[in-house]
């Protein structure tokens, strides 16, 4: 007998977003209050874990059709390269650079190239946690 | 030219041995091996006019200069005689083994090789003046002779006795080494001159006995002392030719060598001239009184090489005393002891040589099976009555000459007054002369028993006939000397010995001439050499005669009694004892080994503690105890508990999460926000996995753990967590610099252009971290994946035999 989790399925469809967008918040506002790459990345991580609990494993293939092997990889170059940069600018390696700017449509702007670092912890974790979990729950 | 080069001479020639072997079929490759001796042999010889008259030369090779290392070649009486006794006798051996070893059947590149590395290690023991290259030589003359007594390596006796060998050497020469470091530590150098020239200063010094005893061990296993003997007979399984040169006329001299060379050093002290006069007559007498029981020619000879080098060792003890005493006798000792290491290299290289011809030419070496030879090989005959009855010690031969010799410094011992040997002093001439009463009685049992007789031809494997002339040419040679020497003993004396006594006891002796010995035969009938020789050969013959009756009494002697046994004992003791020890703590469990890691650890620290008195709690350090603190403490210790005492796997899983929520917790009430987030979600992420993984996992089960281990566990487990309760107090309660973290506050906003300090500190100010846990982070992703995709073992079992 198949299990009917509608319940749980239309749900998921929308607190799904709702966990998306705070852990998109959360990485976002890391500089200046709680969160950052790290819990951001595992946030995301959790959505789609309930992605995975409310469907299967083929299902969400097809609809985040990434592999997560090279979202870690591109992570890994990400937060490498944006550490190494520093080096072309005749500063020791990992010196970050930060100003206000201002931007079109934000107005004045506080950018930071430790986003850069960051969004690499943050595709990293996302990366390796879902690579983890597929290979486990994907196992037979 | 700097002829410290000419040591390694041989080993550079040995380099292009092999090529000879294999591209020059024709022509035994032990001809052109032949050369290297010959000239070395020329070369040393031009030295002898310049050491005749005191002098020395020396030419020095830089190694390691600033660790004082250095080759060097120093000729002076004593490494001459040495030198030329290698290259004289190698050149022999080598004519020698050209007829020995078939070309057709032995692999006699590697021989040579092996036969020229160990020439090379011998001149350089012999011509080193600095300890760490003697030593450097020492050990290469260990290993060439190892790879020499195992050259029919397919035989297991061969390679029993060459272990044994290499053991027993090795040991001594790490000994050895000690001795040396010892006596650097002390002199403040390596070299053995300047060691020499500071003897008396280093006496007083604390660790002049220990140094003393060391390198005495390493002289003593090379040279084949008692109880180290036991190698050498083994050692003859090695090939002929190698027995007669390494193991009876170079390599077990080299001990000699040593002793000689340090008796400057260490001859002023009672306990080297009590230890080396005292072990060189026991290992005398024990050789001599074994050597009738052997059957085997090759071991005769073993013993009766065992018995004279102790012979030699004792009179080199004996010449120490002339440290002390100005009785002319005693420097006699040296003279004898070196006159008496030539003739025996003389006869005993040409018995060897006898042994392997009669082994060539019947098939057998032993001696109950041979007998009646005379008639066939007569030049043999010849050759071993010669070497056999100047073993013996009968005139008109050399070894009468330093028989007598011996035995009257043996005689004079018993009037030397210090060290108690006043009171002791008379067993040395009764042992010695019994032990010569043996050596007579060998002497004519290898020869006679080998050669007159019955007829018992039909018994061994080959046609008995006389060996060609180019294998009986070296032992001629040698037997020759034999005689020369009885007849001209002052003139050897003059060129070669006398220098060689000088450089033994360089403080006596001004020149070589002032050593005031003239060797006569015939020393009148007041003589007591003369008396002894007489008892020596009337009562040697009786018993030479009556050996058939008393033989049979060696067999009293149990096997497992016997210092082979004890060896063999040794090795299959340790080897079983190691495998038992190491089988009793290295069980295989994970448990156990974690056991000693956490009880190592705990005892450690808390002694640490203790010790150091570093335990201290400062109450004022502690922030104020809150509610919600202690609840949540108390919540954190249920689910620990539950943790530990959980029946199913589930349980514990689910309370592992508790212990995560609540440990979140307790960074919300002590305000860390972004390490409860994480933790938090950590927690979550990792439970899921843990229920996600849950199917596949075995039921929790016990790995046969009784009570007692569970006690042990717990008492482990209490000690770990009070030791880090203990520390976590104590360094809590003295913080001996203050914190970084005011820096971090004050810099956040300008600096780094940030409001968050923890995320600021991870991606900005100590971003570096960072950088490698994500690199960890994805490693542990990356090995998840191909743990679980790339099972090739559950697929098909590997199997490395297929």
């Amino acid at each position: 007998m198949k299990t009917n989790d509608v319940i749980l399925q239309t749900a998921t469809k929308v607190v799904f977003f709702i966990i998306f967008l705070f852990s998109v918040h959360i990485f976002f506002v890391g500089h200046y209050a709680p969160g950052g790459g790290f819990v951001g990345g595992l946030l995301t991580t959790g959505a789609i874990v309930l992605l995975l609990l409310a469907f299967d494993l083929k299902t969400i293939q097809q609809i985040l059709p990434f592999n997560f092997t090279i979202v870690t990889a591109i992570g890994l170059v990400l937060a490498l390269s944006t550490a190494g940069a520093s080096i072309f600018f005749n500063v020791p390696f990992f010196t970050h650079a930060y100003d206000d700017f201002n931007l079109p449509l934000f107005g004045k702007t506080s950018l930071h190239t430790a986003m850069f670092f960051d969004s690499g912890v943050y595709l990293v974790v996302v990366g390796s946690a879902i690579t983890i979990i597929q290979s486990i729950g994907g196992d037979d | 030219m700097e002829f410290v080069l000419l040591i390694f001479l041989p080993v550079i020639f040995a380099l292009f041995v092999p090529l000879a072997y294999k591209r020059i079929k024709g022509i035994h490759t032990g001809w052109f091996v032949l050369l290297v001796p010959l000239v070395l042999f020329g070369y040393y010889a031009g030295f002898l006019p310049l050491v005749m008259d005191g002098g020395h030369a020396i030419s020095e090779l830089q190694w390691i200069p600033s660790l004082g290392i250095v080759f060097t070649s120093y000729i002076d009486g004593l490494s001459l005689l040495f030198t030329l006794l290698i290259t004289g006798i190698g050149s022999l051996v080598v004519l020698y083994s050209v007829f020995y070893m078939d070309s057709k059947k032995e692999n006699l590149g590697s021989f040579y090789v092996y036969l020229l590395i160990f020439m090379t290690a011998m001149l350089g023991v012999v011509q080193s003046d600095n300890t760490m290259t003697l030593y450097l030589f020492w050990e290469l003359t260990s290993i060439s002779s190892f790879l020499l007594i195992g050259f029919w390596y397919t035989k297991d006796k061969s390679r029993f006795g060459a272990l044994k060998s290499m053991m027993i050497t090795v040991f001594g020469g790490l000994m050895m080494l000690g001795g040396f470091i010892l006596l650097n530590i002390m002199g403040g150098t390596f070299s053995i001159r300047e060691l020499i020239a500071q003897a008396p200063e280093l006496a007083n010094q604390p660790y002049f006995m220990l140094a003393l005893v060391l390198i005495l061990l390493g002289a003593f296993t090379k040279s084949a002392q008692f109880p180290f003997y036991i190698w050498l007979p083994d050692a003859m399984e090695a090939p002929t030719p190698v027995s007669a040169y390494l193991h009876s006329a170079t390599m077990v001299k080299a001990g000699i060598y040593l002793v000689a060379r340090f008796t400057p050093i260490f001859g002023s002290s009672s306990v080297w001239i009590w230890l080396v006069t005292g072990i060189g007559l026991l290992t005398l007498f024990w050789g001599s009184f074994f050597a009738v029981k052997q059957t085997d020619l090759k071991a005769i000879l073993a013993f009766s090489t065992v018995s004279q080098l102790g012979l030699i060792m004792s009179l080199l003890g004996a010449g120490a005393i002339s440290y002390h005493t100005t009785a002319a006798i005693f420097s006699f000792a040296t003279y004898a002891a070196i006159f008496h290491l030539i003739n025996h290299a003389t006869f005993k290289g040409g018995l060897f040589m006898i042994a392997g011809i009669i082994d060539h030419e019947t098939g057998t070496r032993d001696i109950r099976k041979l007998g009646g030879l005379m008639s066939i090989m007569p030049i043999s005959f010849t050759v071993a009555l010669i070497g056999s009855l100047s073993m013996a010690g009968l005139p008109p031969f050399n070894g009468f000459l330093s028989k007598e010799m011996f035995l009257e410094s043996m005689a004079a011992l018993q009037h030397f007054e210090l060290y108690n040997f006043d009171t002791w002093g008379i067993l040395f001439p009764i042992v010695a002369w019994i032990a010569s009463v043996f050596t007579f009685t060998y002497s004519l049992y290898f020869v006679l028993k080998t050669f007159i007789g019955q007829k018992k031809f039909e018994q061994l494997p080959k046609q008995p006939h006389e060996a060609p002339i180019g294998m009986l040419a070296a032992p001629m040679i040698l037997a020759s000397l034999v005689i020369i020497i009885f007849f001209i003993p002052n003139l050897v004396g003059k060129w070669i010995i006398k220098p060689a006594v000088m450089a033994v006891q360089p403080t006596l002796y001004a020149s070589p001439s002032a050593v005031d010995i003239h060797v006569k035969a015939w020393h009148g009938f007041g003589s007591v050499g003369l008396w002894l020789t007489v008892g020596v050969i009337v009562f040697g013959t009786l018993l030479y005669l009556t050996i058939p009756k008393w033989q049979p009494f060696y067999r009293i002697q149990p096997d497992r009694l016997s210092l082979n046994a004890g060896y063999d004992a040794l090795m299959r003791g340790s080897e079983r004892g190691m495998n038992r020890v190491s089988r009793l703590y290295m069980t295989g469990k994970i448990r156990t080994y974690l056991l000693y890691m956490f009880a190592f650890l705990s005892v450690s620290i808390i002694a640490v503690l203790f010790i150091k008195d570093a335990f201290i709690v400062d109450m004022n350090s502690f922030a104020a105890i809150t509610l919600y603190g202690v609840l949540n403490g108390l919540v954190l210790l249920l689910s620990v508990g539950f943790v530990v005492f959980a029946k199913s796997r589930l349980a514990a899983i689910i309370a592992l999460g508790g212990v995560g929520y609540s440990v979140a917790l307790f960074f919300v009430i002590f305000k860390a926000p972004d390490l409860a987030l994480t933790q938090l979600v950590i927690e979550t992420v990792s439970v899921a996995l843990f229920l996600l993984a849950f199917k596949h996992l075995p039921a929790l089960q016990t790995h046969g753990e009784t009570a007692s281990h569970k006690v042990v566990n717990l008492i482990v487990s209490l000690s770990v967590g009070v030791m880090v309760t203990l520390v976590a107090l104590s360094s809590h309660s003295q913080k001996l610099i203050p914190s970084i973290s005011q820096y971090y506050k004050d810099t956040v906003a300008t600096e780094a252009g940030g409001g968050n300090i923890v995320n600021v500190i991870l991606v900005d100010y100590r971003g570096f971290d960072t950088l490698f846990e994500i690199a960890v982070l994805a490693i542990a992703g990356i090995a998840v994946l191909g743990m679980i995709r790339l099972r090739v073992s559950r697929k098909e079992p590997t199997d490395e035999n297929k």
